[in-house]
């Protein structure tokens, strides 16, 4: 942790050449946001260092109308820069499209800046249709949503294109922006943990986990090893439900319509397992701060019977997916995202791993019980394109297996029980970042706290940093490949809108 | 042509629901019930204090819980499990919001009789086969797995004449959900007015409800009943497809037994 520096705009003016120095020493950067102090506002960037997410920080003093750009260095920080303008005001002084993206608001209509606790009003926004962007004969533009065809989380993609080719993508993720990062002030760490399950309700686990490690981070508790080894369990068979998932909409814009339904009910089945362990078919009320609330609701036996069936189903049809020539047509070549673009840019999870990234924090970072377990290693796919990402997701699922098998193994050797959780005080205070690998990737939280109430929690979800290339996925590609690119992506908007 | 055996490998694995009841649900949190008394009421009270959405008021006639509100963290029943306890029963929808609170209100039995007989006549229509238009108006993404779930072999709702359907000029039933979110409002409320008559709509989970966890907020309404007028109101955090199943069936009077309409669970 990085001691606040002092104020002054000078300090601030080299922000961006402390981040980007720690960048160039092999830092990734994960993510810029802002935090209401009595000095001013914080500015905190997140890097994933060795051992875990550190941050660095300057103050921007009150009334200081900007901070200097950092995307002039560090491509991934556009949408940070944006949202902290669309939720404090603050201009990233340099960026080059400071445009709306999770609130526009009406002329006049206050900033509901997060951590800063004071009594908002209902914003009044301004949701006029963009122009079009491009010109020429024949382009045309396409709406995407906020309504889409079929049942889908409300999101806006602007396609204008001549035809076939999608030479322009902009993405209105601002729809459903609930406010979720204000919504957590005041709140004690219970409370906080079950609206961190509900930022984006398919990775609940991953997000109460990452939110339960921060506050365990600043009560100096060690979670108990069997605490760690439930949570293990379920974030990863919430890992193998949403990677079916991505697969299950591949397979039903590809015509697969036995595949489509043998994956569907594997994933009911799997949802089904889920509740049966803990009432919840997301795994909610699961992670409590300092633990787990209870051990797993099954008998070892019927768990390990009943993961070894899902094991052979799912392996079974997936194997035969992967070799129906009409089904890796449609994934092949299609929504490049290449190596370079993707270590520039930090993209995570599936995403990043099916572009030559490696960093998964499961391994990089341990957390819950993953620095005790074996995890399997795969061979890379590094190819990029919406099919490299499909191999990720599926070594993923094997691997998942294999964590939880382990994972059940070693509850069994420990002995697991009472307590499940270590008590984590009710006076905690200070601030701290905690992290998970969702399985979207790197979700992180920052959380400050002050007499065991928070002050200012910024989640932050792999889709939120994923989206931002999304627009890049298209260079070869045509309409009937958007679907296709779209599942890849693999995102949950709950979680990039806030 | 590989894949055919593979279509046929499981049998039938449809739920027999609602024709006959479905096995499953035991075991599985789809609501919380109050038992009958007497009560500790001191540890009511403790239960009231820690419920994180404020679901549960002390009454002088025991303790109420507001179904709408519960997003079913399970903390009252820890606490106090002589007067709460999960309750499997997925037909949890309701014709009034105050047809969601537990045990019912003396005075709500007869509002909700007459909001269910009022619903069933307008919507008679739609009884052989109903178009569903669901619209995400802030959700925590949960309840579109849920949803998309219906279509799956093993709830396969078009056996039952329901479908999803893209355009909303070809929809009978809006199925809500979320917090209703600021930028959603407007979309919400125009695909309903585009709806043709007859047309229902579904409140779904305690978020399009009362709000859940997010509640009210700068950008967040509450639910979605101040946008568009909600017929039947669906709990659960998120509902699971038998509960949405259920609440489609209320909806156009097709649940076993004409449905409830109001909540059961006052307990056994």
């Amino acid at each position: 942790m990085t001691a606040p520096a002092g104020p002054g705009p000078a300090e601030l003016d080299r922000f961006p050449d402390r981040v980007a120095d720690r960048v160039g020493r092999g830092a990734r950067f994960c993510g810029l946001l802002a935090a209401p102090a009595a000095d001013g506002t914080h500015l905190v960037a997140v890097l994933a260092e060795a051992g875990g997410l550190h941050t660095e920080s300057a103050v921007v003093p009150d009334g200081c109308a900007g901070f200097p750009t950092l995307t002039a260095r560090l491509a991934g920080a556009t949408w940070y820069e944006r949202e902290i303008h669309d939720l404090f005001g603050l201009e990233a002084i340099g960026h080059r499209n400071l445009d709306p993206l999770v609130l526009p608001l009406a002329p006049g209509s206050s900033r509901p800046w997060p951590g800063s606790g004071k009594p908002r009003d209902a914003v009044e926004l301004d949701v006029a249709p963009l122009p079009p962007r491009l010109r020429g004969e024949g382009v045309f533009t396409i709406p995407y949503g906020p309504v889409r065809s079929g049942v889908f989380e409300s999101v806006e993609y602007l396609v204008e294109t001549p035809g076939e080719d999608i030479p322009s993508l902009r993405t209105r993720v601002f729809y459903k922006h609930r406010g979720i990062e204000a919504r957590f002030e005041g709140m004690d760490a219970a409370d906080g943990t079950l609206l961190a399950e509900r930022t984006e309700g398919v990775a609940s686990v991953a997000h109460a986990v990452a939110f339960a490690g921060a506050v365990e981070r600043l009560a100096g508790v060690e979670v108990p090893e069997p605490a760690g080894l439930v949570r293990v369990v379920h974030a990863e068979l919430e890992r193998i439900a949403n990677h079916l998932d991505s697969t299950i909409r591949h397979s039903e814009g590809a015509g697969q319509a036995v595949a489509f339904a043998r994956l569907s009910l594997h994933k009911e089945r799997l949802l089904r397992l889920r509740a049966r362990l803990c009432g919840s078919r997301f795994g909610r009320g699961v992670v409590v701060p300092g633990g787990v609330s209870s051990g797993l609701g099954v008998p070892a036996r019927e768990l390990y019977a009943a993961i070894d069936q899902l094991q052979r189903d799912i392996r079974s049809d997936l194997r035969m997916l992967m070799a129906t020539p009409s089904f890796l047509d449609r994934l092949r070549g299609t929504g490049v995202i290449p190596a370079d673009l993707a270590q520039d840019y930090g993209a995570l999870g599936p995403l990043g791993r099916g572009s030559g990234q490696s960093d998964d924090a499961r391994l990089a970072r341990p957390y819950a019980a993953y620095g005790r377990l074996g995890h399997q290693l795969f061979d890379p796919h590094p190819e990029g394109d919406a099919l490299a990402r499909q191999r990720v997701r599926i070594d993923e699922i094997e691997g998942a297996f294999h964590l939880i098998r382990q994972a059940v193994d070693r509850l069994e050797e420990v002995g697991g029980g009472a307590p499940w959780a270590v008590d984590v005080g009710d006076r905690v205070g200070g601030e701290a970042v905690g992290w998970a690998e969702a399985p979207q990737g790197e979700v992180f939280y920052f959380v400050t706290m002050d007499d065991g109430r928070l002050t200012r929690v910024k989640p932050r979800s792999a889709s939120f940093h994923n989206l931002g290339l999304f627009h890049v996925a298209f260079p070869n590609d045509i309409l009937t490949d958007f679907a296709f690119i779209e599942a890849s992506f693999g995102l949950s908007i709950a979680g990039v809108a806030g | 042509m590989p894949w055919i055996p593979r279509g046929l490998r499981e049998g039938i694995v449809t739920t027999p629901y609602p024709r006959r009841p479905d096995g499953y649900g035991r075991g599985f949190r789809a609501a919380v019930a109050v038992r009958p008394g007497p009560h500790d009421r001191s540890r009511v009270g403790a239960a009231a204090t820690a419920c994180p959405t404020d679901a549960i008021a002390d009454g002088a006639d025991g303790p109420r819980l507001d179904r709408g509100r519960c997003v079913l963290c399970g903390r009252c029943v820890a606490l106090a499990p002589e007067a709460f306890e999960l309750d499997a029963d997925f037909e949890t929808a309701g014709v009034a919001r105050e047809a969601l609170v537990v045990p019912a209100l003396p005075e709500s039995d007869a509002a909700v009789a007459a909001a269910r007989a009022a619903l069933h006549r307008r919507v008679r229509a739609l009884r052989r086969s109903v178009h569903v238009r669901h619209v995400d108006a802030g959700s925590d993404g949960a309840v579109e797995w849920e949803v998309a779930a219906l279509t799956n072999p093993v709830y396969d709702v078009h056996r039952l004449g329901i479908f999803f359907t893209a355009s909303p000029r070809h929809a009978d039933l809006l199925l809500a959900t979320g917090v209703g979110a600021a930028g959603m409002l407007g979309p919400l409320r125009e695909t309903y007015e585009v709806m043709p008559e007859p047309k229902v709509v579904i409140a779904a989970g305690v978020d399009a409800v009362g709000g859940g966890l997010v509640g009210r907020g700068y950008a967040a309404a509450g639910g979605v009943g101040d946008t568009v007028p909600v017929d039947v109101w669906l709990p659960g955090a998120p509902p699971s497809p038998f509960g949405l199943l259920s609440a489609i069936l209320l909806a156009v009077g097709l649940l076993p037994g004409g449905g409830h309409g109001t909540a059961r669970g006052a307990g056994a």
